[in-house]
């Protein structure tokens, strides 16, 4: 009768079993002061937007009101802490600064008033920069695609956006887009022409004025 | 609001995915004799993307717009898309918060011959109709009566923050009190501001697919017949994949409209120029509950 009893015994095996989980887990995640950058972090927290990151209280607020934190593979809690150490390479390789949407939940519900989502903006520039940014993610892609057309148009046309975005990150999205952009053409809400400024040049030049200053 | 009404911003969406947004804006605003004068050879707002690439080209971008609008004299731009008027809202705050962002704007307003843009002040229509014409005058002007389902206002991300002149970010009001002015019932929708992806759908599909689908699912459970919003992209994102949910056994088709249209159908607005036949879920529906025949609702 007592073989059949699943008793201390086996308690104590799952409790080990969890624990060896929990160890792998650990030893993943795991940081090393010698892995940290002080000095980028220093002056990341002199952007715009970035200034009151040293004032985090790791609450979780931000994690828990980001529709998108279950998808992240750092919650934004943990974004601010990597940054806020200095952990460089971990916060711009992540795929949670792409899929920040923006929707400044986070920013609004903070107790310390972090401008976490400005912070996320900063990340992503950062990625851009230094060309971090995971290799073939559709976001930053997109981004990028999205940048280079303002700027020689003007404005927007969602065709070659979209186009320029699956050929260089991943082509089968397209796939996904079929219903979509048929229902979308039947009821007259793609554009085939190609909108464009009348003064395109006076754009430009304003543009590249800006990154005359340092 | 000036005599001479707004300048109007009407961004790259309004021009393209969200047309029916444009057409029952301007329909709404002629019906309530408010002149609008679109902003001169605007450029693109840059959305979210260019605030990702480089931050001085993000800034730039609206202050170009905004040196337009001092430029044509006009001190009240309007932006129905709530990328553009965040934007621009931003652009005001921050060229006036921080110096090293303001550096960057004058020399590229300088650099190209453009006008200083202080005053200038940028305006959402929701904001406008709730406090230039407001709820009373709104509804003493509604001629037809609501026959459509109960409405779940969803307000979205960027018009209601992280500023909070459009309405306020915790649990906004002013869109639920306008459909009720014009004779629709609306639901309490606890999920009203939270974000709808944006283009995600377009990049990580089944994340931005899945977001939508909480979004629709609540609504219905809560009643609602209909979905209406005050953004082109969550108006696009909630209206354009409900097949695809369907296609996989969710049992969701219900209109998604702009609050425009159901405030200038119910104003006695032109049935045909309010961008009825661009909805692609909910047809049926639409087709029944919107008719051109005038009953008053309030006598």
């Amino acid at each position: 009768m007592w073989m059949h009893h699943p008793g201390p015994g086996a308690a104590t095996s799952a409790v080990r079993q969890k624990a060896e989980i929990k160890m792998t887990q650990i030893a993943r995640t795991m940081k090393y002061q010698r892995e940290a950058d002080p000095e980028w972090s220093a002056r990341i927290r002199q952007l715009p937007g970035c200034e009151r990151v040293s004032s985090c209280i790791q609450c979780g607020t931000c994690s828990g009101t980001c529709p998108l934190s279950i998808y992240m593979d750092y919650t934004p809690r943990r974004v601010i802490s990597l940054i806020r150490e200095g952990f460089k390479d971990d916060v711009l390789a992540s795929k949670t600064i792409w899929l920040c949407a923006s929707c400044y939940s986070c920013t609004v519900e903070c107790p310390q008033q972090i401008h976490i989502t400005d912070v996320m903006y900063s990340m992503k520039r950062e990625a851009i920069q230094e060309k971090k940014y995971p290799s073939r993610f559709p976001i930053p892609v997109l981004a990028r695609e999205f940048y280079a057309i303002v700027r020689s148009r003007g404005r927007n046309s969602e065709i070659p956006v979209v186009l320029r975005m699956a050929l260089k990150s991943n082509p089968f999205i397209l796939l996904t887009m079929m219903k979509s952009g048929w229902d979308l053409f039947r009821t007259g809400r793609i554009s085939l022409k190609f909108e464009k400024i009348r003064k395109i040049r006076q754009l430009q030049k304003a543009l590249d004025a800006t990154k005359e200053v340092a | 609001m000036s005599a001479n009404g707004f300048l109007y911003f009407p961004g790259c969406s309004l021009r393209a995915t969200g047309a029916a947004y444009e057409e029952s804006l301007l329909e709404l605003f002629r019906v309530l004799a408010i002149p609008l004068t679109e902003l001169d050879d605007w450029n693109c707002c840059g959305a979210t993307s260019y605030m990702a690439v480089d931050e001085g080209s993000a800034f730039l971008l609206s202050s170009r717009n905004l040196s337009i609008a001092a430029e044509m004299g006009g001190h009240e731009i309007m932006a129905p898309c709530a990328a553009c008027y965040l934007v621009l809202r931003k652009t005001l705050d921050y060229v006036e918060h921080y110096p090293e962002i303001r550096a960057k704007v004058e020399a590229g307003l300088r650099a190209a011959e453009l006008k200083a843009f202080t005053g200038v002040k940028v305006r959402h229509p929701l904001e406008i109709l709730y406090n230039e014409v407001g709820v009373k005058a709104l509804k003493q002007k509604t001629t037809r009566k609501w026959k459509g389902g109960k409405i779940a206002c969803y307000y979205g991300c960027q018009a209601v923050r992280p500023y909070d002149e459009v309405d306020r970010p915790h649990n906004p009001m002013r869109m639920d009190e306008l459909m009720n002015a014009a004779g629709a019932p609306t639901i309490d929708y606890a999920l009203k501001t939270k974000c709808c992806g944006g283009s995600l759908t377009g990049t990580i599909h089944e994340v931005g697919v899945n977001l939508n689908e909480i979004l629709l699912r609540e609504a219905v459970r809560k009643g609602a017949g209909c979905i209406v919003t005050i953004c082109p992209l969550c108006q696009f994102n909630l209206d354009t994949y409900q097949g695809e949910m369907r296609a996989r056994g969710v049992a969701i088709d219900i209109p998604v409209l702009y609050f425009t249209q159901v405030l200038a159908w119910a104003l006695g607005g032109d049935i045909g120029k309010i961008g009825l036949k661009r909805s692609i879920s909910g047809r049926a529906a639409i087709e029944k509950w919107f008719s051109s025949e005038e009953a008053p609702a309030y006598a």
